[in-house]
């Protein structure tokens, strides 16, 4: 997988145009993934950074555009050449989407008994080993339902990398966390990217974490690219609309309003010249 | 009036917009079938969710069924002198009718619901997404061994649902009200047809598996992927399979007892 | 994988009680044991009128059950109704003169045939033909002939 000169980009999309009833969510998106590296996909809720994971994955049709990975434009794949390279894709969604029927072990065994003949005691090693890469080597008896939340989501890791893949896709990893799980999937995330020579893309709304990690910053807003770069860059990006969404102010050209009508109108207030008392 | 007719028109397209997802759903789902009967560990693991957990309510309301059958049909033979049909008529209406009927309704209660909230609470927690990002197709993995394991499962539960009928009716006819016991069993022999009855009540409970293993996964797989969502998807299983079996058995009597 | 092993264990119990159940239903509360073996003989007879003879009513001789009704059908010249009887080979002993009646079991019941055996030393053979037979008695006709004996007496008196 290193092979390839990490200067070459492993998912490139172009103009991807992707509708949800009469609602555009993205308009003439163009972006590009760099190999090994981690790239952060920011934006408020509701600009569709799942939608473009799920797009990426083959899961959802754009209305127009392309999407490329590793030189395979996905939508136009057969099915069994689409599952062939969900393989080399992981994909580690919001709330962990461990099978509920199945412990820790098979949770993670899932995809190595499903695509691979291997012996048990291979699939055994293979998965403590998973395990043990995520520090939940000592986990693998429990049911799903025993995890706490970051638990599960280091479960999910454990899942994802099971068939090493080439490109992992981390959907919100952060959302709902306490500060100390948070910090132990920052540093997994960011150490098993490099250790095992992923590209990693990371979807999130959590600034402070996703620019402590992330190589390369995309921040999406209204279907659009507002601005790219790195962490630092994006950071000393002086257009408004950067600035308010990475220091959280609640006003700015986001309106914190959502578009209504004048408040008189609503509320049937008298103009207020006719107000005799006042 | 025109609200009313505007949500009469609402209530047809919606319909009709199920009805082509539940055919889509059928052809998706068909190809899936053949395979997965190369997995029989899977189907083997949803025999237990459906069949042996369901075996205590159709074991007990099997015999309940016989029981009140017996008391019944003895009332009302006894006034015609022949008591001794007892067995024919608990044997009968238990292979033909109510044997599978019963079984197909509690299967809808029982392991019915459970298969749509399974499916619902998979799809509402990502679950079935994931599976398709790891390129593991859900239809093969999760529907189809489900609905192997419907089909299967509900001859069996009728089966048990009759005989345990007749012996309940055994129990009362002649343990309680003295029909003769050789002629309780005799009677049943001469007069229930292998082929007629017995046959027949087997096809019967067959194609009810597969309407309500399919009705069931269809409304799991095809619910909004929320609480309330699973939630009504839920009441629909009971109610769509109810109807569908009491509709499909309508038709498949008077197709196989010539009325 | 305990959990497993115990599961397996009900699985199998539940799909041997259910196949058990069937098999208990064919053999036991249906007439399976009693259908025709194959390896029985057919032979017809004739009878001007059937009543509600069925395919696979019972025929009986001095009230067993020695075969079933295997065909029921016209024969085109003579008008009248061929009923094929599948009898079990055990009972190749009727007479070549036996004669064949259907009769009602109860005054509500099923039809089946009786046989009485000939006296001829001769035994019918698979495809041999009853030739005296006895109608099934139909209530209509019975009424109509009691009717039509009871006018003809008083025209009498």
């Amino acid at each position: 997988m290193s092979a390839v000169p990490s200067g070459e980009p492993l998912i490139e999309i172009h103009n991807l145009t992707f509708s949800r009833g009469s609602r555009l969510i993205f308009d003439r998106v163009s972006l590009s993934i760099p190999r090994g590296k981690i790239t952060g996909i920011m934006g408020p809720s509701g600009t569709g950074k799942t939608t473009l994971l799920k797009l990426i994955g083959g899961q959802l049709r754009p209305d127009a555009g392309e999407v490329w990975v590793d030189g395979q434009n996905v939508h136009s794949l057969s099915r069994s050449a689409l599952f062939a390279l969900r393989k080399r894709m992981g994909m580690l969604f919001q709330h962990g989407a461990l099978l509920t029927d199945l412990s820790v072990f098979e949770n993670v065994a899932f995809p190595l008994r499903e695509h691979t003949c291997l012996p048990e005691s291979m699939i055994r090693d293979l998965v403590l080993m998973k395990l043990n890469a995520v520090g939940l080597r000592g986990a693998h008896d429990l049911h799903t339902a025993e995890l706490s939340g970051g638990m599960a989501r280091r479960v999910a890791l454990a899942r994802a990398l099971a068939l090493d893949p080439e490109l992992v896709m981390f959907d919100e990893p952060f959302t709902g966390q306490d500060p100390m799980t948070l910090g132990v999937l920052v540093r997994l995330i960011r150490k098993l990217n490099d250790a095992l020579g992923l590209s990693s893309i990371l979807v999130s709304h959590d600034v402070a974490e996703t620019l402590s990690i992330a190589d390369h910053l995309y921040l999406l807003a209204e279907g659009r690219v507002i601005a790219s770069g790195t962490p630092a860059a994006i950071q000393a990006d002086a257009s408004p609309w950067v600035q308010q969404f990475m220091q959280g102010m609640a006003d700015g050209p986001v309106p914190f309003h959502y578009p209504a009508a004048p408040l008189q109108d609503d509320f049937h207030l008298p103009k207020v010249q006719e107000c005799d008392r006042c | 009036m025109l609200s009313v007719l505007g949500r009469l028109g609402r209530a047809v397209l919606e319909s009709l917009a199920r009805l082509g997802r539940w055919f889509v759903f059928m052809l998706a789902l068909l190809p899936a079938l053949p395979s997965a009967l190369l997995r029989p560990r899977l189907i083997v693991d949803q025999l237990y969710h459906l069949g042996v957990l369901s075996l205590q309510i159709i074991l007990v309301a099997g015999a309940f069924v016989g029981l009140v059958l017996g008391l019944q049909g003895y009332s009302i033979l006894a006034t015609y002198g022949s008591a001794e049909s007892l067995g024919v008529v608990v044997a009968l209406s238990l292979v033909r009718e109510l044997g599978p009927v019963l079984t197909a309704l509690l299967f809808a209660g029982r392991a019915g619901s459970a298969l749509t909230a399974e499916l619902g609470l998979m799809k509402s927690t990502e679950q079935l997404a994931g599976m398709e990002m790891m390129a593991v197709d859900p239809l093969k993995r999760v529907v189809a061994p489900r609905f192997w394991a419907g089909v299967i499962t509900m001859p069996l539960l009728a089966a048990l649902f009759s005989l345990v009928g007749v012996f309940g009716g055994y129990a009362i006819g002649v343990g309680l009200l003295g029909v003769d016991s050789g002629s309780y069993w005799s009677q049943i022999q001469s007069q229930v047809d292998f082929f007629d009855d017995i046959v027949n009540g087997v096809l019967k409970s067959l194609v009810f598996g597969v309407a309500a293993a399919w009705i069931a996964l269809f409304e799991g797989y095809d619910c909004v992927p929320t609480a309330e969502g699973v939630s009504r998807a839920t009441t629909r299983t009971v109610v769509n399979t109810s109807l569908a079996v009491l509709g499909l058995d309508f038709i498949m009597t008077a197709l196989m007892f010539d009325v | 994988m305990q959990n497993t092993t115990s599961r397996d264990i009900w699985v199998g119990l539940f799909v041997a009680l259910g196949l058990a159940a069937l098999t208990l239903l064919a053999l036991n509360v249906s007439n399976l044991l009693t259908l025709p073996s194959s390896k029985g003989y057919v032979i017809t007879a004739e009878f001007d009128n059937i009543g509600g003879l069925k395919v696979r009513a019972p025929i009986k001789l001095g009230g067993v059950v020695v075969g079933r009704v295997e065909s029921i059908s016209i024969d085109p010249h003579s008008f009248r109704a061929v009923v094929g009887m599948n009898i079990e080979s055990q009972y190749s002993i009727f007479p070549k003169d036996s004669s064949a009646a259907i009769y009602t079991s109860g005054l509500l019941g099923e039809q089946y045939i009786g046989l009485m055996p000939g006296a001829e030393e001769a035994v019918l053979q698979a495809g041999d033909r009853i030739a005296i037979t006895q109608s099934a008695i139909v209530l209509e006709n019975l009424i109509s002939q009691f009717l039509f004996q009871k006018a003809a007496e008083e025209t009498k008196e």
